[in-house]
């Protein structure tokens, strides 16, 4: 009955397997196709900002329908900072860091308590009030006109941003890899694990010795830390901000990513945002009017047959290559990963 | 011996009703302690003041000498004193393994942890086998919560709890609701709790409550209305009249 190896089974969760690796070897394969760099691009920088909304929605809970309230804020403080302050891109990324954290901080007390509807509300009303204070703030933000003149210096004073991307996916992939990894790291890590608890069990938590509200304050300002680097990425490597960063349909846009891609899962986020991008892409060409109906279709069809799916279908994708792998070279690792029974 | 937990004069009003009134009760080091009560009569209620769900009106809590009465659920577990629930609360997507796990880490300190893997802590994979095995749940370590049968789920509601490494342990009802097949192994396991674990169990199964206990507390109407030991409080007319009485007594 004692055969069973706790050690091996505690640790094991976190290893890497070869289904991430090749994720991550594909991606910065990608680097290799210049004429889609502009596209990548885009679509690193939402993945960034999905990996951000999945930490406090699909680990700790909590569900926000203002999420580009971060994005925003990132995107406007790289925008000024850079004009007004210093145009190094990785000085204008921790400073929008430093600002989304502060703003994180704060706001997240008001997301504590209450119900899910209460927190939709709320993270719904401080974006529309940032986005109205960015557009009545013309004289600071260009509101409806958009924030311009921006111009960044060279990336670690060597690389000029050059118009077809190249610079910019280089680096936006870069940022992307090491805060997936950092992230990655927390989910694994005891303070990950209670996140998790607390989304199942906010009662519960508590009575395992859980400082439910420090560690949602500690998350949620985590997550608008992400999310700020993510519009800071944005306006670097687009020289421009607009107002709609700070829109509903951003907003609504990354939660449709987390859903698309799998919620509660490091690469929903990822997956999502390659997902999403691509049905943009597709359905746009095909149906240019219509698109947000095949969007919309395709959401109520993915929470019908259940948010988890495409997880579970790659789990299953996985497992079957491992032991086609291991019956072919006739290894035997003994008893790892696959181990049920 | 020395006293573990201890209530002085706790009082808790809900509008128009004291739900707990002038509560002074001790519970001694190492006790076998149950607490008994007709429906409604406040047991839940003075649970909830224990643990600090819900704060008293008036009064104090003490535990091993110091006040608690300020702090929250979390610090008293960090501080010792830990509980069981009386329908389920578990963590449905976590597996036992990881739901041990982190009691642990919790009542270690070490839950704000984020940049090791949970886990890698010296000793704290043996220290969950260990209670799994007490637990009869080795079995299962790796399955989610939610799809255990409810006997093991309520294992592992025990479990938990003691996971925490209590010095006082509050069971509520630990049994209700498990079929009679599976009821063995709970009451086993409650048995074999450690003396260095005081505990107060919260039942409405007598045979348990006189199997179990050392000692017993009778609760009325928010009131302590009788305490004594298991022969005094099953002898007492006073409570057969109150309690056992309405409850069928055989």
């Amino acid at each position: 009955m004692s055969n069973v190896n706790v050690p091996h089974l505690l640790l094991s969760r976190h290893r890497w397997r070869w289904p991430e690796i090749a994720f991550w070897l594909a991606a910065f394969a990608c680097l290799l196709m210049p004429s889609k760099h502009l596209i990548l691009n885009e679509i690193a920088i939402l993945a960034l900002f999905a990996l951000s909304l999945d930490l406090i929605l699909g680990y700790a809970g909590i569900v926000s329908l203002g999420h580009a309230a971060f994005l925003g804020a990132g995107a406007y403080i790289a925008g000024l900072f850079a004009i007004h302050v210093n145009g190094d891109p990785l000085l204008g990324l921790l400073a929008a860091a430093a600002a989304c954290g502060v703003l994180g901080f704060i706001t997240s007390f008001l997301v504590l308590r209450g119900s899910d509807l209460t927190r939709l509300m709320i993270t719904l009303g401080v974006a529309l009030l940032l986005g109205e204070i960015a557009n009545r703030a013309a004289w600071l933000t260009g509101g409806a006109d958009g924030l311009q003149g921006i111009t960044m210096g060279r990336l670690l004073g060597l690389f000029e941003f050059d118009l077809y991307g190249r610079t910019s996916f280089t680096y936006s992939l870069v940022v992307l890899f090491v805060l997936f990894l950092l992230a990655r790291r927390l989910i694994h890590s005891p303070f990950g694990h209670s996140l998790t608890a607390i989304r199942d069990n906010p009662l519960r938590a508590a009575a395992v010795g859980i400082p439910v509200k420090r560690r949602l304050i500690a998350i949620y300002t985590f997550a608008a830390i992400y999310a700020g680097i993510a519009g800071a990425l944005l306006t670097q490597t687009t020289q421009f901000v607009g107002l709609d960063v700070l829109s509903f349909q951003r907003s609504a846009d990354v939660m449709l990513v987390v859903i698309i891609g799998g919620a509660g899962y490091l690469y929903g986020g990822l997956i999502g945002a390659l997902g999403f991008k691509f049905l943009q892409d597709w359905l746009s060409a095909l149906t240019p009017q219509y698109w947000h109906f095949w969007i919309g279709l395709i959401l109520v069809a993915l929470v019908l047959i259940g948010r988890d799916r495409p997880r579970r279908l790659l789990h299953s994708v996985q497992k079957y290559v491992t032991n086609r792998w291991q019956s072919l070279t006739g290894s035997k690792a003994a008893g790892s990963s696959t181990g049920g029974a | 011996m020395g006293v573990a937990l201890q209530t002085l004069g706790l009082n808790k009003r809900f509008g128009g009703l004291l739900a707990t009134s002038e509560v002074s009760f001790t519970l001694a080091e190492g006790a076998r302690h149950a607490l008994i009560g007709p429906n409604g009569a406040g047991k839940t209620t003075l649970v909830n003041l224990l643990t600090g769900v819900i704060p008293p009106t008036s009064g104090k809590v003490l535990l091993h000498g110091t006040d608690i009465t300020r702090l929250s659920p979390d610090q008293r577990v960090r501080r010792g004193l830990a509980r069981t629930f009386q329908i389920n609360q578990l963590f449905p997507t976590l597996t036992p393994l990881d739901t041990l796990g982190l009691a642990m880490t919790e009542r270690l300190g070490r839950g704000n942890d984020w940049l090791r893997t949970a886990g890698s802590h010296p000793g704290i994979a043996e220290a969950i086998a260990e209670v799994a095995e007490r637990f009869r749940l080795t079995d299962v370590l790796t399955e989610r919560t939610s799809v255990l049968p409810y006997g093991k789920q309520r294992l592992l509601e025990i479990a938990v709890a003691f996971a925490s490494q209590p010095q006082v342990l509050l069971l509520d009802e630990p049994a209700a609701g498990v079929p009679e097949s599976e009821r063995h192994d709970i009451l086993a396991a409650v048995a074999e709790l450690p003396r260095s674990v005081s505990v107060l169990l919260i039942e409405h199964d007598m045979d348990l409550v006189f199997s179990f206990a050392e000692r017993i507390s009778v609760l009325v109407n928010g009131a302590m209305f009788a305490e004594g030991n298991a022969e005094e409080i099953a002898n007492d007319p006073r409570v057969q009249a109150v309690y056992l009485g309405d409850a069928g007594h055989d």
